[in-house]
C-alpha cells in the first residue's frame, strides 16, 4: 500500500499545526463560530447533536495494521470505545472533545493518516472498489490513480472553496463496486479499441435531495490527461456552480441547469486549453513510481495445495454458511477474500469497537499481509487470506461477533447514523435497522431471499444511499413524527438506477411490516430462485408491490373502477 | 493609508479604492469598479491617474480580457469567506492570460485563505480590517511543498520526487 515519503509526512504534520492554531484561535474568540466552521469541516469535524463528530479519511478504504491499532487507540482514548465505518470508506468518531481534536489529528499523522477534506466544500476522499488489486475482473489496479488524484486534490489552491462538496470515485472493473455513477466525477478505467489505457469520465452524479446519475462526458480520455481533464471540470464548476442555495450547489444541478450538451462543451473548451500542459500531464515515470506502492503481495505459490479448507467446509456447516456468503475467490489460487460483517444483530451497521479493531489488527497482520479494506457497504474485507487460514480467521471473527454470514443479504443493510447522532436527521435509522435485523433473523429465510440491498438514510441528504437501494428507506418528518418513505429498484452498480417511490410513507410502527410485505411479494412473484429481487422488480414493476402495500387504496380504486 | 500585504510583506497601500459615487481624481493610483471603469475609460477622463479595476467574481476573465489587459492592477473579490470563484479568476489571469500586473484580493479576506490565494497568483492581499497582518504573514508558511502545480510555479512534490 501507499507509504508516505518525507513530503507527505510533512504535509500532514503541517496540517495538524495549522488546525491546532485554528482551534486555538477559535477557543480564544478570534475566529467566530461561523468562520471556524468551514475550517473545522475540512478537517472532518462536525458539531453534531450531542457532541462533535470527527470523520477520518481512509483513502480508497485501505488500512494497515498500525493504522487499525491507532484507530482502536483513538476510540478508547478520545471516544466511547468504538468507531463507525461510513459509506464513503471513512471512519467516524462520535464523541471527541473539540479541544482534543488537534491531538487526535497528531496521533493520526503518526501513522500516515489524516482527516483532510473529509467534509466541507472541497474535493473529498477518493473512493474505489474495495476489491482493488485482488478482483478477478479488474483491468488494472485503480489505487495508484486514486492516490495520485488524492495528492492532486489535497489543498488544491483553486478548488478548495467550491460551491459544494465534490466526490470522485474510480472503478476498473465490469462489475462496479464503487458506486461510481453517484459521484460528482466517476472515472472508469478502460481500454479503447486500439488497446490503449484511459478513462471513461462521468460527471454530475449525486444523491441527496435531487438524486441524479452521472452522465458520460467523455467516452475515452487518454491515461496521461487525467489531471488536465479534472482541472477543466473543476474549473467550470468552481466558476459557474450556484452558491446562492446550498441545495442547488452540487455540480449535478449545474449540469441540469445548463444541460449536458452545453456543459460538455464548456469542459471540452477549457480542456482544449489545458490539454498537453506538461505540468498537468501524467508522466509514465510518475505513474510507475506510484504503481510500485501497490505491487502484489508475496503470495505463497503452493497455497492451493492445501486440503484443510475443503475438509473444514465439508465438516462444519456453520463454517460452510460463512464461506457461502462471506468468502470469495481470490485472483491468486489458494487465497480467499474474507468479509468481516459489521452487520451483527444488535449493533448499529458499520460500528466497530476498539477491542474488535485490536483483534482485527492481529488477524490482518497474521493472515492478510497486514492490510484490511473498508467496503462502501460498511463492512470490512480481509482481501488476501491463504485458504488454509480461513477456518482459523472465521473462528476468531465468530468470537468477536464479526462473522455474521450475511454479506449481500437483507440484513447486510446500509444505514446512516440518523437521529441518534446526526443533527440533520428527520428520523431514526439505526432503530429501524435493528428491527429489520430482528425480524429477519432466520438465516434460511435470508438465503432464500438472496441478494438484496436495503439502504437507509435519516434525511434527504442521503448519506445512507437510499435512492440507490434495491429497497430504499428515507426518514421524513411528519408533524414531528418519524415516518419512512420507501423506494424500490435502485442500484449503484454498473446497472445504476434510482429507486421509484412506492407511495405514501409508513410510520415507525409499520415500516418493518412494509419491508416484510415487499419481500413476500418478491418471493411470490419471482420467476425462479435465481431471479434476484432487483431482476424481479425490473420485470414486474411497482404494481404488485403497491397493491399489497396499500390494500385500502387498491380496494377503493377497484370499487371505483367496478 | 492602511497597510496591506504585497509580495508576502506588509507595506503601506499606495492605491485608493474609489467608491462609485466619488469624483475621479486626475492623478494618483486608484481602484475603481468594473462598472465605473467602463464609464470613464473611453472619455479620456482619467487624466494622469493610474487606474486599477475591481471585477465581480462572476465575470469570465477571458471574455473580459480585452477590457482589462492593460490595467496595472486587477482586484478580485471575495464577497464571502467561502466563495472561491476568484481563485479561478486569478489562476486564469496569471496562467492563461499572462497578466503581469498586480492581482489583489479584496473583500471578506482572512488569514486562512491566504495560502491558497498566494498559490493562485494573487500577489496583493487586503485582509479584512479585523485581521492581524503579522498573523496573516504566517499563512504563507502553512505548507512548505505543494502537491500540485499552480499559478505560483512552485515545483510540486512529484517533480521533486522525480529529481530524487
Ligand atoms: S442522511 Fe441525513 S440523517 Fe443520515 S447522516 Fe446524512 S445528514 Fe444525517
Amino acid at each position: 500500500m501507499y507509504r508516505y515519503d518525507e513530503y507527505d509526512q510533512r504535509l500532514v504534520d503541517e496540517r495538524v499545526a495549522q488546525f491546532r492554531d485554528q482551534t486555538q484561535r477559535h477557543l480564544a474568540g478570534k475566529l467566530t463560530a461561523d468562520e471556524f466552521r468551514p475550517l473545522r469541516l475540512r478537517n472532518g469535524l462536525y458539531i453534531q447533536r450531542f457532541a462533535p463528530m470527527l470523520r477520518i479519511s481512509i483513502p480508497y478504504g485501505l488500512l494497515s495494521t498500525r493504522q487499525v491499532c491507532k484507530l482502536a487507540h483513538i476510540a478508547r482514548t478520545y471516544d466511547k470505545g468504538y468507531g463507525h465505518f461510513t459509506t464513503r470508506q471513512n471512519i467516524q468518531f462520535n464523541w471527541p472533545a473539540l479541544e482534543r481534536v488537534p491531538d487526535i489529528l497528531a496521533e493520526l499523522a503518526s501513522v500516515q493518516m489524516h482527516a483532510i477534506q473529509t467534509s466541507g466544500n472541497c474535493i473529498r476522499n477518493i473512493t474505489a472498489d474495495h476489491l482493488a488489486g485482488v478482483a478477478r475482473d479488474e483491468l488494472v489496479d485503480p489505487r495508484p490513480y486514486c492516490e495520485l488524484t488524492r495528492q492532486w486534490a489535497t489543498f488544491h489552491p483553486e478548488f478548495s472553496w467550491l460551491p459544494r462538496k465534490f466526490k470522485i470515485a474510480f472503478s476498473a472493473t465490469a462489475n462496479d463496486r464503487a458506486a461510481t455513477m453517484i459521484h460528482d466525477i466517476g472515472v472508469y478505467i478502460v481500454r479503447n479499441a486500439q488497446g490503449e489505457l484511459g478513462y471513461s469520465i462521468h460527471v454530475g452524479g449525486g444523491l441527496g435531495r435531487t438524486p441524479i446519475l452521472a452522465y458520460q462526458i467523455r467516452e475515452f480520455l487518454p491515461e496521461a490527461d487525467l489531471f488536465s481533464y479534472l482541472e477543466a471540470v473543476l474549473r467550470v464548476y468552481n466558476r459557474l456552480g450556484r452558491r446562492d442555495n446550498i441545495h442547488k450547489a452540487r455540480i449535478k444541478i449545474l449540469v441540469k441547469d445548463v444541460g449536458q450538451v452545453k456543459f460538455t462543451e464548456l469542459v471540452e473548451a477549457e480542456w482544449a486549453q489545458l490539454r498537453g500542459d506538461p505540468r498537468l500531464t501524467l508522466r509514465r515515470e510518475d505513474l510507475e513510481r506510484m504503481k510500485a506502492h501497490f505491487t502484489p503481495h508475496a503470495y505463497d505459490a503452493g497455497a492451493a495445495r492445501d486440503t484443510s479448507f475443503a475438509k473444514a467446509l465439508a465438516g462444519d456447516s456453520a463454517f460452510a454458511a460463512f464461506v457461502k456468503r462471506n468468502v470469495k475467490d481470490h485472483r491468486v489460487p489458494g487465497h480467499k477474500i474474507v468479509w468481516v460483517s459489521l452487520k451483527a444483530p444488535g449493533v448499529a451497521p458499520g460500528d466497530c469497537t476498539a477491542g474488535q479493531m485490536d483483534a482485527l489488527a492481529e488477524l490482518m497482520e497474521r493472515h492478510s499481509f497486514g492490510e484490511i479494506r473498508v467496503a462502501h457497504d460498511q463492512n470490512l474485507v480481509l482481501a488476501d487470506v491463504p485458504q488454509k487460514d480461513v477456518y482459523a480467521v472465521w473462528q476468531r471473527l465468530r468470537e468477536l461477533g464479526l462473522a455474521t454470514p450475511n454479506i449481500g443479504l437483507l440484513t447486510d443493510l446500509i444505514c446512516c447514523p440518523g437521529l441518534d447522532f446526526c443533527s440533520l436527521a428527520n428520523a431514526g435509522s439505526i432503530g429501524v435497522a435493528q428491527d429489520i435485523m430482528d425480524r429477519f433473523g432466520d438465516l434460511d429465510y435470508l438465503y432464500d431471499v438472496g441478494d438484496i440491498k436495503i439502504k437507509m438514510s435519516g434525511c434527504m441528504n442521503g448519506c445512507g444511499h437510499h435512492s440507490v437501494g434495491h429497497i430504499g428507506i428515507l426518514g421524513v418528518d411528519k408533524h414531528g413524527e418519524e415516518w419512512y418513505q420507501v423506494t424500490l429498484g435502485g442500484s449503484s452498480e454498473e446497472d445504476a438506477s434510482l429507486g421509484d417511490r412506492t407511495g405514501p410513507s409508513f410510520d415507525r410502527e409499520r415500516i418493518v411490516d412494509a419491508v416484510d410485505t415487499i419481500i413476500k411479494v418478491y418471493l411470490e412473484q419471482r420467476a425462479g430462485v435465481d431471479e434476484t429481487f432487483l431482476q424481479t422488480y425490473r420485470r414486474v414493476g411497482m404494481k404488485p408491490f403497491k397493491e399489497r402495500l396499500y390494500p385500502e387504496k387498491t380496494a377503493q380504486r377497484e370499487a371505483v373502477e367496478a | 493609508m492602511g497597510n496591506i500585504i504585497r509580495n508576502r510583506q506588509i507595506v503601506a497601500d499606495d492605491w485608493t479604492a474609489l467608491p462609485d459615487e466619488a469624483p475621479l481624481p486626475s492623478s494618483g493610483r486608484i481602484v475603481v469598479s468594473l462598472k465605473r471603469w467602463r464609464e470613464v475609460r473611453d472619455a479620456a477622463k482619467t487624466g494622469d491617474a493610474s487606474i486599477g479595476v475591481r471585477i465581480p467574481n462572476t465575470e469570465d476573465v477571458i471574455a473580459l480580457w480585452p477590457e482589462i489587459s492593460d490595467r496595472p492592477l486587477i482586484a478580485v473579490e471575495f464577497p464571502a469567506f467561502g466563495d472561491g470563484r476568484a481563485f479561478s479568476q486569478a489562476a486564469l489571469l496569471r496562467t492563461r492570460l499572462g497578466f503581469k500586473g498586480e492581482i489583489r484580493a479584496v473583500g471578506d479576506v482572512m488569514r486562512d485563505q491566504i495560502y491558497y490565494m498566494d498559490r493562485c497568483g494573487i500577489d496583493a492581499i487586503v485582509p479584512r480590517a479585523d485581521q492581524d497582518l503579522q498573523v496573516c504573514l504566517t499563512a504563507f508558511k502553512d505548507f512548505a511543498v505543494p502537491y500540485q502545480t499552480a499559478a505560483d510555479g512552485q515545483p510540486p512534490v512529484w517533480a521533486r520526487r522525480r529529481a530524487g
